[in-house]
């Protein structure tokens, strides 16, 4: 039998290591297939407080002890200049226009997947690696293809649907095959100090914080009328901006004699201030049946057709639904299958077909019908 | 892959007689220098002759030595103490913008206290203008504490000068010489200073030792209590054998010593920027490069490349050189030295690198080192124009 071995020695790849159990194993897997190995930790928000304490050290320190586990040389570089510019103001602004930005989104684009490439190529790397749960396959004409995470369950297809091809021919997955339980044995296995590091849960710069109250530090909270959509006044909302379309709780609405089902935001004028509360989970006013998107990314460069049939998501961990795309310009016109619930302006609507992550675009407009659901 | 160390401002390596110097102290003795018995008379033994040797490279007397656990302590000690014993004569404290860290935080905190503190600007050079000294002078100051020289950019600060003016002054004196101590000679009485701080570990020395000098008559209670050590002024039992080890690295450097490195070190500046610019590399030198500075120290900056790049880069290459001081997440924070001699808004913050120099540096490292420099810049500034 022949064997082949690959001689990874002179490929250096730059592994983005947060400090989490995730990009650890991806660069203990890197250094384990031979490839020149070094790991860079991002640091982009500056959460300093009074005592001069800040979360990013504690994660630095963790890439510090992985890094020394594995073997490998470890740098830090801020992006909090960048971050700020490309995706925090970003997200102010989708807020400000009322509707629901995606960060997580914007920073792959922007920050993780373009700022930190740029600094890896300086660093004379041949690939970045990542450790989101996603995978890559090269055709026969060199185009690399996005296919979803093995685990169902931990997908990020749907955070990395703006990347271009370009971004993609850099990029390495390692953890993408697995399961998450599965890199969490390797980890205690190679005795990683973050083998049973908690998951970062949240938006990076808020974390465990209270949304609200971060929110008010940055936009000025407007409070106005809350009505239903046939015009009764059910009190006042403390600002659209804290509301996302098909959220129940916090409306401090109790059930009334005739219906006792929970209220939902059905709806958002942000020319009159004004929020729509529906009773119901289904209330007709969340169900949609056709999207507008703009920014629509393709992974290979460009669409399978002007007009095709394949599955969608609208947000994160959610369950596909057929649709058909028509393609116009980076535009594109989505219909479903069946309706959808809570379509929410900003959000992103990824595109999949089987395994394969088509990409996506930024949800602009939610239809019933016709009828465009007043959702901004 | 050969690591060739060129950050040797942060710290150095131990020269060889300290190490035998530390090894025979703990492989010999063990007492405490406190303790009324053969063992505890054997360690003080190796105190009272180390201090002397500490003393004597600064012309000053033994018992005007208290012994540190570095430099960070003695400046810790010499600015909150005596800003605090002086407080009923004042409260204006003299320094510059440029000090390192471990002066400039404990004089923050005084400033919260209700301190008045005077930074005094730098120019371009680096450099402080006594009449800027003299116009911030005035009869409520206590106490002035400027730095000997410059541990980013090695420039030298009119010490002299400055002991001068104060000879008949208020103001107690306090210098740190972390830097400079090994490189210039430094006499008390000739300076004209009341305190003087330094560490042993930028001279070849032990880490977590150093001393603050203290002039007879300058008095100030002790940062540490609980101990009767360093004549009641600094509580904590001994730490002899780095102690001796210091001693061991202050008697290498001799008076040619100083000479010989900072000629050799000079001659490195020059050798690196021939080279750079036979090359046809641009760069810019932060400070000046002349005689009297602090040689040991070469700061460039290198237009449209960051440091982050050039450092990490330089770094994978195996040369050791210093991108600044970083948080503590290993982010860096922005030099407030550079910034004082350039302004915050200059692209230098970003965009420079500090190489220094040491007792083992070779020409042979250094064209290595130039050899690697050339080739980054130049396929970085190459990326960037793509």
């Amino acid at each position: 039998m022949m064997v082949i071995i690959l001689d990874n020695s002179n490929t250096r790849v730059v592994v983005g290591m947060s400090g989490g159990v995730d990009s650890s194993v991806t660069a203990l897997l890197l250094k384990q297939q031979g490839y020149d190995v070094v790991g860079v930790f991002m640091k982009n928000w500056d959460d300093t407080d009074e005592n001069g304490v800040c979360t990013a050290t504690t994660d630095y320190e963790d890439v510090a002890k992985v890094a020394a586990e594995i073997g490998i040389p470890y740098y830090a570089i801020n992006f909090e200049k960048e971050y700020w510019d490309r995706v925090f103001q970003y997200f102010l602004d989708e807020y400000k226009a009322g509707r629901t930005p995606n960060p997580d989104v914007m920073c792959n684009k922007e920050i993780k997947f373009k700022a930190f490439l740029d600094y890896a190529e300086e660093l004379d790397a041949d690939y970045i690696a990542m450790g989101h749960y996603a995978q890559t396959t090269t055709d026969d004409d060199g185009v690399v293809h996005m296919l979803r995470g093995a685990d169902g369950n931990k997908d990020q297809t749907y955070f990395l649907s703006q990347l271009s091809q370009d971004q993609l021919k850099k990029s390495l997955f390692p953890i993408g095959h697995l399961q998450k339980p599965e890199v969490r044995a390797i980890a205690a296995e190679y005795g990683l100090a973050t083998a049973a590091k908690k998951d970062s849960t949240g938006i990076c710069f808020i974390g465990e914080r209270n949304f609200k109250q971060f929110l008010s530090t940055y936009l000025p909270a407007q409070p106005g009328k809350m009505m239903t959509v046939d015009g009764v006044e059910m009190g006042t909302h403390d600002g659209l901006m804290y509301y996302t379309i098909g959220q129940r709780s916090g409306l401090g609405i109790g059930g009334n004699t005739q219906n006792s089902e929970p209220w939902f935001v059905v709806g958002k004028d942000l020319a009159t201030n004004t929020l729509y509360v529906g009773q119901g989970f289904n209330h007709p006013a969340l169900m949609a049946t056709s999207l507008d998107a703009s920014q629509m990314s393709f992974f290979t460069g460009h669409a399978p057709a002007e007009q095709f049939h394949c599955t969608a998501k609208f947000r994160y961990r959610q369950k596909d639904t057929g649709v058909t795309v028509t393609m116009n310009g980076d535009q594109a016109k989505i219909v479903f299958d069946e309706p959808v619930r809570a379509i929410t302006p900003g959000q992103a609507v990824v595109l999949y077909d089987g395994a394969e992550c088509l990409g996506g675009g930024t949800i602009d407009l939610a239809y019933n019908d016709a009828k465009v659901l007043q959702y901004i | 892959m050969a690591h060739i160390y060129l950050d040797n401002a942060a710290t150095t390596p131990m020269a060889k007689p300290v190490i035998a110097a530390m090894t025979e102290q703990m492989e010999q003795d063990f007492g405490n220098p406190s303790s009324t018995h053969w063992f505890g008379r054997q360690a003080h033994t190796v105190m009272d002759a180390s201090r002397q040797v500490l003393a004597a490279s600064i012309n000053a007397r033994p018992e005007n030595i208290q012994i540190t656990s570095g430099a960070t302590e003695a400046n810790n000690t010499a600015i909150t103490e005596v800003a605090h014993a002086n407080r009923d004569k004042g409260n204006h404290i003299i320094t510059t913008a440029i000090e390192h860290p471990s002066v400039l935080k404990p004089l923050a905190q005084l400033e919260k206290e209700g301190y008045d503190v005077t930074y005094l600007p730098v120019d371009e050079a680096g450099h402080i203008s006594l009449a800027d000294f003299d116009a911030a002078l005035d009869d409520r100051t206590i106490l002035v504490s400027v730095m000997t020289g410059n541990n980013e950019v090695g420039s030298v600060m009119p010490i002299q000068a400055i002991g001068h003016r104060l000879a008949d002054h208020q103001a107690v004196f306090h210098t740190d010489a972390t830097q400079a101590y090994g490189l210039l000679d430094l006499d008390v009485d000739a300076l004209g200073v009341d305190l003087l701080s330094v560490s042993a570990h930028k001279i070849n020395g032990p880490k977590g030792i150093g001393f603050l000098y203290r002039r007879a008559g300058v008095n100030f209670p002790p940062l540490l209590r609980g101990g009767e050590q360093e004549s009641k002024r600094r509580a904590g039992t001994e730490n002899v054998a780095a102690v001796a080890g210091f001693a061991a690295a202050v008697k290498l450097i001799t008076p040619q010593e100083k000479a010989d490195r900072q000629a050799k070190y000079l001659g490195f500046k020059q050798q690196i920027q021939d080279s750079l610019r036979g090359a046809g590399v641009d760069f810019v030198v932060n400070g000046t490069v002349e005689a009297g500075a602090l040689n040991h120290v070469f700061n460039l900056w290198f237009p449209g490349v960051s440091t982050y790049a050039l450092q990490t880069n330089l770094d994978l290459a195996g040369f050791a050189v210093s991108g600044g001081s970083a948080c503590t997440a290993g982010s860096l924070e922005p030099s407030h030295v550079l910034t004082a001699m350039y302004g915050a808004d200059s692209p230098r913050i970003a965009e420079s690198i500090r190489v220094s120099f040491g007792k083992a540096t070779t020409t042979m490292d250094i064209a290595q080192f130039i050899q690697a420099l050339i080739k980054i810049v130049t396929r970085l500034r190459a990326k960037a124009a793509k």
